[in-house]
């Protein structure tokens, strides 16, 4: 990297804030991926809501900088022996925004209300663990008969289906959050809108003009309000990458999301301390159709299939944005989780190619009889370069390809009804658990698009959801694991990356796997 | 003319019904739903949610009910953005759009038309070529094309103006998208204005104007320009139509709030309403404006009258 190249970022930093709005120390601009569906906890399922509502709103556990948990609206909380009933004493200093406290009755309102089939909350089985969480989704209970209860005032219990290792983590989560019982009631469905919103996070929502930018404020009631150095953030919803990193350029906002892959090295070059690159608790995967008369029925061929693939070309030559090929389903640094990696790992690249083709032979499949399939990708760019590499590596094989592309609603509906052979997919995990990745691939499971079904890999998720020894448990998961990665279930290739950029003006931002970052710890620095 | 207006107007009735029943139908038709995605939803959710936008009844039940709210001019909630009615969408953005679309148009006559003339007095000269190869360069090369790189040099080099957003229309955040948005159009007038200006100045009455003495600004202003607008006047109605399309681009490019990013949006998420709502509310823009082009025209054009039978 040479001086002068790195000169012209800064230069045109500086040169722009003569024309953008003029920088307010205190004021943090953030590009966020997209329009939020809505502010409403309960009625949103992105990422880029995310951002948003965890700030204005706290639940009972919360993120700390690091993305680990710390406390949030419960002061302390004690967990039955069985692991089934937790117990929270609420902080007596949470209130909401109009200085109303924030009682355990609030969050009765608030579980009743996501898990009401009247709300048609599209996130609420992330809650299923709750007792009589499902049976009253599906309108067979009452919103009352909720494994949810106020013992007094500051004092909440929640009743487990089962025990549930990972459920304090997902107390964090929005679709966790109370919402103020006596705005909703007032407002129904409208409370949600700036003029009525009420929160009891680090911000209050001010203003929302539509596809253009959402103003928060610092709220004066939150708990720990003298430790929240920002007095407004504003997130501006971008949606085209390449715009998000022109404003950021210009200085037009202080923190972009995502940045476009294809600018990663002129990045790197001109804005290296901007760029945050971070392991992300996802997998980019294909699915192998192992349904009836399709070829990758046969474990063999899907073993070949995939021992024939070079991750590293992928995600080095091909993506180079810092994405780690991937040997497992799980990605690494999953809390609580040691998981295997693909035997074939080990070998060099020549004899995964000679075992592949052995694998082939002993399928059937040869130069008179050439493996042909159907590769299909959703529509973009990105997915396109991976199928065609894959596509060509294959070759070698002896595999006919045919790829087939098509938008990403088209795409889920008919991989889902199995029409493929092999078909790209990606999971982002919902909550920091192995159980969230590797439920996808238990017989029947409806994201389960390639029907992949294994009595012995079904047995041990159920004996580890029935364990409550978090290491014996994490150890039941690997033996999972491995039994899918033995029988090439899917295709892992590549683990996900956060990609942000974040203003070197700013302090309090920290890398984590869930990529997630609340504005009450972030503060410029002079 | 009022008569010839009211029956125009009646005849857009069944135009726009044709269109909103085939729309509606082409949409249902389309794989996926807009439930469909990467995280599948367990189907008791689903089911839920389809039982709360109504999709689960029957489809020309759905037609009935979409048609009867329309009528009382309910185009339905959004699917997507669930804090907001389509009306409150196409109402926030149409405002926004309509504003860009309007600086668009009239930077692409008024540079066009001035092109189109000088090119034409000056035919085969240097100035002519200039003209003429810009305006060549301005038709082919596609405004997402020309979006970014303008962002880029005025934006990020220059830092002259702002590279998006909206900023509540301010004129900073207004040049670049209606510069992007225009230059189409502008080649297509400059060329067109040419063509026509060079016609009408062959013809007899520019002769007879020129023999009688006149002065050449006063045979081009007084006699020529109107006449040789009229392929332009006529042209209004597809440049309208080139501008709503190219502001589906233009609007996402630099984060603009208008409505022209939902068309394709709404289409991709399957949120059927919104998708409706677009076409409903862009099906009757177009129909009245190609009618006040029309009217314009003969405002124009002695000999065409409307009212003579």
């Amino acid at each position: 990297m040479t001086k002068t190249r790195t000169l012209m970022g800064p230069v045109a930093l500086a040169l722009a804030f003569s024309v953008a709005t003029p920088l307010q120390a205190d004021t943090l601009r953030l590009a966020i991926m997209g329009e939020p569906a809505s502010l409403d906890p309960h009625k949103i399922s992105g990422t880029w809501e995310n951002d948003v509502v965890g700030d204005l709103f706290e639940g009972l556990v919360t993120e700390a900088a690091d993305g680990s948990r710390i406390p949030g609206v419960a002061e302390s909380w004690k967990i039955s022996d069985d692991g089934t009933v937790y117990t929270f004493k609420l902080r007596d200093d949470a209130k909401w925004s109009d200085g109303e406290p924030v009682t355990a009755d609030d969050f009765v309102f608030a579980f009743q209300r996501i898990l009401s089939p009247a709300t048609a909350a599209d996130y609420a089985y992330l809650l299923y663990p709750i007792k009589n969480a499902e049976t009253v989704y599906a309108g067979d209970a009452e919103p009352s008969t909720l494994g949810v209860e106020a013992l007094d005032a500051t004092t909440l219990q929640i009743t487990l289906e089962r025990s549930t290792p990972y459920f304090l983590d997902q107390l964090s989560h929005y679709t966790a959050y109370p919402v103020p019982r006596h705005t909703v009631e007032a407002h129904g469905n409208e409370w949600s809108r700036p003029d009525n919103m009420v929160s009891n996070g680090a911000f209050q929502l001010e203003e929302w003009q539509s596809q253009t930018r959402i103003t928060a404020s610092r709220n004066p009631h939150f708990h720990d309000v003298d430790n929240v150095a920002l007095e407004e953030v504003v997130y501006f919803p971008i949606e085209e990458r390449n715009t998000a990193l022109n404003r950021f350029r210009a200085g037009e906002i202080d923190i972009a999301r995502e940045f476009p892959t294809q600018q990663y090295d002129w990045l790197q070059d001109n804005l290296p301390d901007a760029v945050q690159v971070a392991p992300y608790l996802g997998i980019y995967y294909y699915a192998f159709n192992a349904r009836d008369g399709h070829a990758t029925a046969d474990p063999r061929v899907r073993e070949a299939l995939s021992l024939a693939v070079r991750r590293e070309v992928i995600t080095d030559q091909i993506l180079g944005t810092g994405e780690v090929p991937a040997y497992s389903f799980v990605p690494p640094n999953v809390s609580h989780y040691e998981g295997p990696t693909a035997s074939f790992a080990d070998l060099s690249q020549d004899e995964r190619l000679e075992r592949a083709q052995e694998l082939l032979q002993e399928a059937g499949y040869g130069p008179d009889n050439p493996l042909e399939l159907m590769l299909r990708y959703n529509t973009s760019e990105d997915h396109r370069k991976v199928a065609i590499a894959i596509a060509a590596m294959w070759k070698p094989l002896g595999v006919e390809v045919e790829l087939y592309n098509s938008e990403v609603a088209v795409h889920y509906a008919d991989i889902r009804q199995g029409d493929f052979d092999v078909a790209r997919a990606g999971w982002i995990g919902d909550y920091n658990d192995a159980q969230n990745f590797l439920s996808l691939l238990e017989s029947g499971v409806s994201n389960n698009y390639g029907a992949y079904s294994s009595p012995e890999f079904d047995a041990l998720m159920s004996e580890a959801a029935n364990t409550q020894d978090l290491e014996e448990r994490a150890d039941i998961m690997a033996e999972a694991e491995t039994i899918a990665l033995e029988d090439s279930a899917t295709l892992p290739i590549y683990y996900y990356v956060s990609r942000n950029l974040v203003s070197p003006d700013l302090s309090g931002w920290e890398t984590n796997i869930e990529d997630i970052h609340r504005s009450r710890w972030i503060h410029f620095d002079n | 003319m009022l008569s010839y207006t009211l029956k125009r107007l009646l005849q857009a009735i069944p135009t726009l019904w044709i269109v909103i029943t085939l729309s509606f139908f082409l949409m249902h038709l389309a794989p996926g739903g807009p439930f469909d995605g990467e995280r599948q939803l367990p189907p008791e959710i689903e089911a839920n949610l389809m039982a709360s936008y109504g999709l689960d009844k029957p489809i020309w039940d759905q037609y009935f009910t979409y048609m009867g709210n329309l009528l009382q001019g309910d185009l339905g909630p959004s699917f997507k953005y669930k804090d907001f009615s389509v009306t409150e969408l196409v109402a926030q953005g149409f405002p926004v759009s309509l504003e860009l679309g309007l600086w668009a148009i009239g930077l692409a006559l008024l540079t066009g038309i001035p092109m189109g003339v000088i090119a034409a007095l000056k035919r085969n000269s240097t100035v002519d070529y200039m003209v003429m190869g810009t305006a060549l360069a301005g038709v082919a090369v596609p405004n997402f094309v020309v979006a970014p790189l303008l962002a880029l040099v005025f934006g990020v080099f220059l830092a002259w103006l702002p590279v998006g957003g909206w900023n509540d229309g301010h004129w900073k955040n207004m040049i670049l998208p209606v510069v992007a948005l225009s230059i189409q159009q502008i080649a297509y007038i400059a060329r067109m204005m040419r063509a026509s200006m060079i016609e009408v100045l062959s013809s007899h009455f520019v002769r007879t104007a020129r023999a009688k003495g006149l002065s050449e600004s006063e045979v081009i202003f007084r006699h020529a320009l109107r006449p040789a607008m009229l392929p332009v006047i006529s042209y209004l109605g597809p440049a309208i139509a080139g501008i709503i399309t190219g502001s589906v681009v233009i609007e996402q490019i630099f984060g603009i709030p208008g409505i022209g990013r939902y068309f394709v949006q709404a289409a991709l998420n399957r949120d059927y309403t919104l998708v409706m709502g677009t076409v409903v509310f862009y099906g009757g823009l177009i129909v009245l404006l190609n009618l006040i082009v029309d009217l314009l025209y003969s405002a124009l054009d002695p000999q065409i009258r409307y009212d003579n039978e």
